[in-house]
């Protein structure tokens, strides 16, 4: 795969690129669902692509294809090539410097052997486990929209014009139940998964079921509260959101169109002195590791926020070159195109209060379980958007709420944190511990 | 046109016989019913930024996906290898799900009634990139002539061109050419001092590249942009609490889609788990509100000659008067529910299993006249422009967020407000309809609906209507 990869950068530069760059993924999926304890699906496939981008001069084009001949891979050359007529000259564009070039030494434990040998019926059975969990928890568990095994395994190679060739291969396995709830009137569906690189690294099925019922529980009977402005805690889930929209705020490409809120911000206090938020693609066996970026470069722990003043932006080599930065190692990009920007593990350092001494210090105030729709403007941050969760009541959560709205400005919201939690834990690449934010509006009756 | 003039015959040289094969193959081990999904797609993109054309793409993926049912059991394999080995290797995984000998007696292939809802003579991925390119450069330079306080536009232009075909053991043997193309401008806006605002405007279909020439041009999509960006400029914080609500028409059927449409897709109503389960025949919105589902209107977006099963799509009556008639249905479904088909099975690709979908969802016209519903409400919110929207099924609760959007007050729009996220609930909302207006308009065409992770284009359109309370999220 790797002499593949190196082979057709070799072909593009024989037909008249500059500069090149080929991605190749290789992927094979499996997924076994079951509901009411009865096997639903099974769904199992490999599949690959290749990508190619091109340069000539300060002109770039793109091409992707699935056909692996002899013949499919000559037409995305000629594809890619064809298209370097019709860009523009960009005069950032470009492969990143030589010398940043490199992959991470040693095993960051991104694969698992054993997931590919693990046999069907042993998936389907924690599938059933963890439903079967769900539907026992509570006599109020009446239906379910099933739970599922799932396993992926990948291998992804990169390699460019100036010799870079680079190769990793990744396993991941995840379980999770979606029980449905039921009371007089009331109907409410809540979910749970656990996500690892082995099997062994999974989480309970008993534990995953119990869990995802008891958040279908306590959403039943829910009501509409009346408008007002009160402390709003994101639980850890909701939380993450929160951490996304940071991640938009400070991607470079946002800040060199100045469609952030946080550009020309850097080095300014941004935030509540008690944030401190971090990419790190180098933590071993995490979601968001990778021993190099999708340009050649390493990946490395970089420090965004650190104690409410803003560090640095995110970058590839084009934002970089933009902004007059060097890149941080965040290019990503899928089979094709030019790269963009994405995280590695994107996370919040905890803070030192329980989620439980957090509530107490709340005599009224929303807990935010679920939240809905795509109500925030990165270049404002105008932030409204549905939520879902329980209301709190001297220090304790009282009751269910939902068809509520919770709005406010993402700048106001950070620099408004009364509280991090202790409790943060890694599901899936990004993660934040149970936060507190001083006030915002929650839209109801 | 038969399977041996078709693309994946002349391309692939497959044969009949070899789908029997496949067929037989998928039903090895029992089963009743299998398909085999034919995908070859080419798509192309292209983007302008900083009014250069920084980034241009093509290429081309194929697979086909097999998939066999038993009771209410479905085994699904793919393969992005049209060798009659991989093929084979696919219906032989995709054949797990079932035990036991064959059942099922195949019926024999047979070719299915022809229409073309999208005659697009030339696909976009067929012409000239230079013209492509034209319709982004266009767009670009039309939003920055627009007003001076515009300083930033995005266009991106992109294509594609889908053949597909799909074989079943009840005898199914379709074939389908689907084109698509789709312009979206985004453009950033500020005045001296002040923070930058966004505007976005998008839409295409399954149309040619003229559609962009003749009907809606880079110029429109521009101007629309630019403009909203420039509206926003002046916007004051929207209000929060319940509220008249009054929404334009088009894109706004977006309502229709998170508020009643998902609820009423078949797979979760068989399962009991869509707050519309159970309801067919009862009222769940005003009886002014008549909702249809149509894949049938010629070059939209959300149409398709056939749907990813192979059956033909058609016009779907989802609530009429106000009274549930019926869901959406996929083959599964309707086997299970016993009720008709309503051609609404689709996937995302050859690597994902069909499900029940929406088409072009829309809302029919009732008798106001659009002024006289403003006119009509004292203290309100228009809603003029939509963002994206989401809704959980299961408690039928939903939002979408109002990216333009003005207050009403005594009967006139006064001044624009920024985005808000509405939220209601899908059975209880349209309860809350009092007034329909005659100007039904279907959307400009850049729709994308996401369901368990697969994404499909759709439409929506609506008449302007007026929503007696809805919740808005606000601040002021």
């Amino acid at each position: 795969m790797r002499d593949l990869a190196a082979d057709i950068v070799k072909q593009a530069l024989a037909a008249g690129a500059t500069g090149a760059e080929c991605t190749i993924s290789e992927g094979d999926e499996f997924s076994a669902n079951v509901r009411m304890r009865e096997l639903e699906t099974l769904k199992e496939a490999g599949s690959r692509g290749v990508g190619l981008r091109i340069l000539v001069g300060k002109r770039t084009g793109s091409a992707y294809t699935s056909d692996f001949t002899t013949e499919g891979i000559h037409l995305m050359v000629r594809q890619a090539m064809e298209l370097a007529e019709v860009t523009t000259e960009d005069p950032h564009l470009g492969l990143p410097d030589p010398a940043e070039l490199g992959s991470l030494e040693g095993d960051l434990s991104l694969y698992c052997g054993e997931v590919a040998q693990v046999e069907t019926p042993f998936k389907i059975d924690l599938a059933k486990q963890a439903e079967a969990a769900a539907l026992d928890a509570d006599r109020r568990i009446t239906n379910s929209e099933g739970a599922s095994c799932d396993t992926n395994l990948s291998r992804n190679v990169f390699a460019n014009s100036l010799g870079f060739t680079g190769e990793y291969r990744s396993s991941s396995c995840s379980l999770s139940a979606v029980p449905v709830a039921c009371e007089g009137a009331s109907m409410e569906r809540d979910y749970w998964f656990t996500l690892a690189r082995s099997f062994t690294g999974l989480e309970k099925p008993a534990d995953i079921g119990r869990i995802a019922a008891e958040r279908a529980v306590r959403r039943l009977g829910a009501v509409k509260v009346q408008t007002q402005k009160v402390p709003v805690v994101f639980e850890p889930r909701t939380a993450r959101s929160l951490l996304g929209n940071i991640f938009e705020a400070v991607h470079g490409e946002s800040i060199y169109r100045h469609a952030s809120f946080l550009a020309g911000k850097l080095g300014e206090k941004v935030a509540s002195e008690k944030l401190t938020v971090i990419d790190d693609g180098t933590i071993p066996g995490l979601f968001g590791t990778s021993p190099f970026d999708d340009e050649g470069v390493p990946t490395r722990r970089t420090v965004v926020i650190e104690r409410g003043v803003l560090k640095t932006y995110l970058v590839n080599t084009y934002t970089a070159r933009k902004l007059g930065m060097k890149t941080t190692g965040n290019a990503a990009r899928g089979i094709t195109g030019n790269a963009g920007i994405g995280h590695g593990n994107f996370y919040m350092e905890r803070g030192s209060k329980s989620p439980e001494e957090i509530l107490k210090a709340i005599p009224n105030g929303f807990y935010v379980t679920e939240l809905m729709g795509f109500g925030i403007n990165i270049v404002t941050g105008d932030y409204s958007r549905g939520a879902t969760g329980l209301w709190i009541r001297n220090g304790e959560l009282a009751f269910p709420v939902s068809e509520v709205t919770i709005a406010g400005n993402l700048s106001n919201m950070l620099n408004d944190l009364e509280f991090i939690g202790s409790d943060l834990e890694f599901r899936g690449s990004t993660a934040a511990p149970t936060l507190c934010i001083g006030e915002m509006t929650v839209g109801g009756r | 046109m038969g399977l041996s003039d078709s693309f994946f015959a002349s391309r692939f040289n497959i044969t009949e016989r070899d789908l029997e094969r496949y067929l037989d193959e998928a039903l090895s081990r029992g089963g009743d019913y299998a398909d085999l999904y034919f995908e070859y797609l080419a798509t192309s993109a292209i983007s302008m930024d900083e009014s250069i054309v920084k980034s241009a793409t093509q290429g081309v993926s194929l697979g086909i996906g097999v998939r066999v049912i038993a009771g209410e059991r479905t085994g699904y394999a793919y393969s992005d290898d049209l060798s009659p080995e991989k093929i084979l290797k696919a219906a032989k995984v995709a054949a797990c799900i079932a035990e036991g000998p064959s059942q099922v007696e195949k019926t024999p292939l047979q070719e299915g009634p022809r229409r073309n809802l999208y005659p697009v003579i030339v696909a976009p991925t067929d012409t000239a990139f230079s013209d492509r390119v034209e319709l982004v450069k266009r767009a670009d330079k039309f939003a920055r002539a627009y007003d001076p306080r515009v300083f930033q536009v995005q266009a991106t232009y992109a294509d594609s061109l889908r053949h597909v075909m799909v074989a079943t053991s009840d005898g199914v043997l379709n074939f389908d050419r689907q084109p698509m193309a789709r312009l979206n401008v985004r453009a950033l806006a500020r005045q001296e001092g002040g923070p930058p605002q966004s505007g976005h405007s998008g839409g295409g279909g399954r149309v040619g590249l003229e559609f962009f020439l003749n009907e809606k041009t880079p110029e429109h999509f521009a101007t629309e942009a630019a403009r909203q960006a420039i509206v926003q400029l002046n916007a004051i914080e929207a209000p929060a609490g319940e509220l008249t609500v009054v929404l334009g028409p088009g894109w706004r059927g977006i309502l229709l889609h998170e508020a009643v449409g998902h609820g009423l897709e078949a797979d979760f109503n068989r399962k009991g788990t869509s707050a519309f389960s159970g309801r067919v025949g009862q009222q769940v919105a005003s009886p002014l509100c008549t909702v249809v589902d149509d894949g049938t209107i010629r070059n939209r977006r959300g149409s398709l000659n056939l749907d990813d099963e192979g059956s033909v799509t058609q016009r779907n009556v989802l609530i009429e008067n106000g009274i549930l008639r019926g869901y959406l249905q996929d083959k599964l479904s309707s086997r299970i529910m016993g009720s008709p088909q309503t051609g609404s099975g689709r996937r995302e690709s050859y690597a994902h299993i069909p499900m029940p979908r929406m088409t072009n969802t829309f809302l029919m016209p009732g008798e106001s006249d659009p002024t006289d519903i403003i006119r009509s409400v004292s203290k309100g919110l228009y809603c003029a422009n939509f963002g994206g929207g989401q809704v959980d099924i299961t408690s039928g609760n939903f939002v979408f967020s109002a990216s333009e959007s003005y207050l009403i007050e005594d009967g006139h729009l006064t001044r624009p407000v920024r985005n808000a996220t509405l939220i209601g609930n899908g059975p209880e909302a349209l309860r809350h309809v009092s007034m329909v207006g005659n100007n039904l308009e279907l959307d400009e065409g850049m729709g994308v609906c996401g369901k368990e992770g697969q994404s499909v284009p759709v439409g929506v359109g609506m008449p302007t209507i007026k929503i007696d309370k809805m919740t808005v999220g606000g601040t002021a």
